[in-house]
């Protein structure tokens, strides 16, 4: 047999019709994820051929995008941001009630940001595909699963027949080699990734990452990794599992139990790519080259590290770009004034993220300039946050502390970045408006941000290492 | 089995069908253009396909008055009407919205040619009979620069053609072009593989 890729053995195994010169290959999807947005018209389209969803099942729905992240009001009712954004969402509650679909709605002490939420029940699980109207469905790769987002007549596609039309992709190593340095984390890692390939350098391919940084880092450190690999292009990210991924899943309410659980842990190991099994790509990254990372312009390729200068416009988009952000070549971006400082999403809103971020808001206040919301990105997160005080921690500093939801990643629900107004964030994407019409981001580590919240201005966190002893390091 | 055998009645299919495009063209040198510019998120609220093309590029086309910007490309007048749009590299990066191919199909595009389209975008504008064109880049500079000239695309031979009878042969996989061709859907497609579905769910999985 030839030596195999973690891709490979993935995809051959969820082959359900091979593809040919005339057509893509079937593949069976084993977890389909929804949310309000992406699924309305799909379930309508079903609806006007007659078909009903093929394995509810093996569907799991949330509600997250267009959720408010204020809690109720006296009378009771969600702060909603729009009429549509509510029918919306009670169109996704009305559609999961018909076809018999598990819904974590906002009575579900779990309810939470799709690709948050998920690995936390344990429905996401090494070797799986899955599948979400999202694109950042990237994030379950983290567990060794092959997942990637799909559009709305896809999520039809799977709704139907539990299956999608897929021409096989390519593959790409991605090595990184090495220890981290103190104030350097996953986010700075994937931008770093991003800044080195290219917006654009894993088109076509799904990515393994590989090497002794990637196997040290923790299960939140990998999804934060993975999430970001459409950032690159690329279909999909994944990292093989091992066993701090089963420590994970033995915790996960939802994934197999007891003797179930050791005979899936004896299939998982065998989730690795063989020893001489070739990728179509292969980048190898040291670590130690690696520093705190933030984006200048309006695409995530964009990185640099917080000490180097801005580069000069290499093209048009860039000079563009540069006009955007109202910034200038030649200078770092230290030093840059904040308005808003954002902490959550599915790349950063996570329990590891929201404790870097109070370790450095605590006994600190956030400069009086700026407006910092702290968004947990699921009720789990909130719940174990508010088991160690961290929102107490987060209102001392002068910051908003929000109830779960995609937030002002996306700025569907209302809390926005006004025009013109600079943000450092933790979420994934940078483009122009994404936080807002006019708004200007900064995408960065959860560090980066809570540091640059506390100083008015973006600086380096590994300042804050230096004057901490390194034991207080979560 | 017939690639066009469809079991269910296709409300679409019309609407899928694209033979050929001929038009003059809509120039976006820009690169790396994201979904979030073709449809920003805030009007992702809808649970409808239509009616998104007032917002397509929403806020490179308006400005916060709500005027007009009259520089932007899709609002001078000579472009009124033409069906292609010509864009730089990596083209509908981003978001995996599909809202993004419906915003520009009902903004009247039938066609975009550029050097690189992303992934995802790519795989939603075929489902939308929005025909996404990869060409060398020097070609792309080269059409770019004569915005004017009416170009035929024929998905038929795989060819876009210039007035000056330049020919380009574009990449497009024989599935996708006979889905253009025959207005077929994929949903349909995967529907007349149920029986292959079922045995693989009863070899594989637990049902
Ligand atoms: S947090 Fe942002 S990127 Fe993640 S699912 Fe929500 S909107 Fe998408």
């Amino acid at each position: 047999m030839t030596a195999r890729t973690l891709f490979d053995k993935l995809w051959d195994a969820h082959v359900v019709v091979p593809d040919t010169d005339e057509a893509p290959a079937v593949l069976y999807v084993d977890l389909h994820l929804i949310h309000e947005v992406t699924s309305p018209q799909a379930f309508a389209e079903l609806r006007a051929r007659g078909l009903s969803p093929r394995r509810p099942d093996r569907t799991k729905a949330t509600m997250d995008h267009s959720t408010p992240t204020l809690p109720r009001g006296a009378d009771g009712r969600l702060p909603y941001y729009t009429p549509a954004s509510e029918s919306q969402v009670e169109m996704l509650a009305r559609n999961c009630a018909e076809a018999g679909i598990e819904l974590f709605d906002f009575g579900s002490d779990q309810r939470g940001i799709v690709h948050v939420f998920a690995p936390e029940m344990g429905f996401t699980q090494p070797g799986m595909t899955i599948v979400c109207g999202d694109s950042h469905t990237s994030t379950h790769g983290a567990f060794g699963a092959l997942a990637f987002g799909i559009g709305t007549s896809e999520v039809g596609h799977v709704l139907a027949t539990q299956c999608l039309l897929q021409r096989r992709p390519k593959t790409m190593a991605v090595n990184v080699e090495g220890a981290l340095a103190p104030g350097v984390g996953a986010k700075d890692v994937t931008l770093h990734v991003i800044g080195t390939i290219g917006v654009n350098g894993g088109t076509g391919h799904v990515i393994e990452y590989r090497g002794s940084t990637i196997r040290a880092m923790d299960m939140e450190e990998r999804m934060t990794l993975c999430n970001m690999s459409i950032e690159a292009g690329a279909r999909a990210g994944m990292v093989a599992p091992d066993e701090t991924t089963f420590a994970w899943l033995e915790n996960a309410p939802r994934a197999p139990k007891g003797p179930d659980f050791e005979a899936a842990k004896a299939r998982w190991r065998e989730l690795r790519t063989d020893p001489d099994a070739r990728f179509d790509a292969e980048v190898t990254i040291d670590a130690a080259d690696i520093r705190p990372t933030l984006t200048w312009g309006t695409h995530p390729g964009t990185a640099i590290a917080v000490d180097r200068a801005i580069p000069e416009a290499a093209d048009a988009a860039a000079q563009k770009g540069l006009d955007y952000m109202r910034l200038a070549p030649g200078l770092s971006l230290q030093g840059t004034p904040v308005d808003v400082v954002f902490v959550g999403s599915c790349t950063n809103g996570r329990l590891r993220d929201l404790r870097e971020v109070a370790q450095v808001l605590a006994g600190r206040r956030i400069a009086a300039h700026v407006r910092m919301l702290v968004v947990p990105g699921s009720e789990q997160v909130k719940r174990e946050a508010e088991a160690e005080g961290i929102p107490e921690i987060v209102r001392a500093a002068g910051a908003e502390w929000r109830e779960p939801g995609c937030s002002m990643c996306i700025a569907m629900n209302g809390d926005l970045v006004a025009p013109g107004q600079l943000a450092v964030s933790t979420s994934n994407r940078n483009f122009e408006g994404r936080q807002g019409p006019g708004s200007r981001t900064l995408l960065a580590s959860p560090l980066t941000a809570a540091w640059a919240a506390v100083h008015g201005h973006v600086a380096d966190p590994r300042e804050f290492f230096a004057r901490q002893p390194q034991r207080e390091v979560a | 089995m017939n690639v066009l055998q469809s079991p269910t009645a296709q409300p679409q299919a019309d609407d899928r069908r694209t033979l050929r495009v001929r038009s003059r063209s809509v120039v976006l040198a820009q690169t790396n253009i994201d979904t979030d510019q073709i449809i920003p998120a805030r009007f992702l609220s809808t649970t409808e396909r239509e009616g998104l093309g007032r917002h397509a590029f929403n806020d490179w086309r308006w400005r916060a008055d709500g005027t007009p910007d009259p520089d932007f490309a899709f609002n001078r007048p000579e472009n009124a009407g033409r069906s292609i749009l010509i864009a730089g590299r990596n083209f509908g990066c981003g978001s995996s919205r599909e809202h993004a191919p419906w915003a520009l199909r009902d903004l009247g595009l039938r066609a975009i040619v550029s050097s690189e389209i992303a992934d995802i975008f790519r795989s939603n504008a075929l489902k939308n009979g929005l025909l996404p064109i990869v060409l060398p880049e020097t070609v792309v500079q080269a059409l770019m620069r004569r915005p004017d000239d009416e170009l035929e695309i024929d998905v038929a031979t795989r060819e876009l053609r210039t007035p000056g009878n330049h020919v380009y042969r574009f990449p497009l996989d024989a599935f996708s072009r006979t889905c253009l061709l025959e207005g077929v859907d994929e949903l349909g497609y995967l529907l007349a593989r149920q029986a292959d579905i079922t045995l693989y769910e009863d070899r594989f999985h637990a049902r």
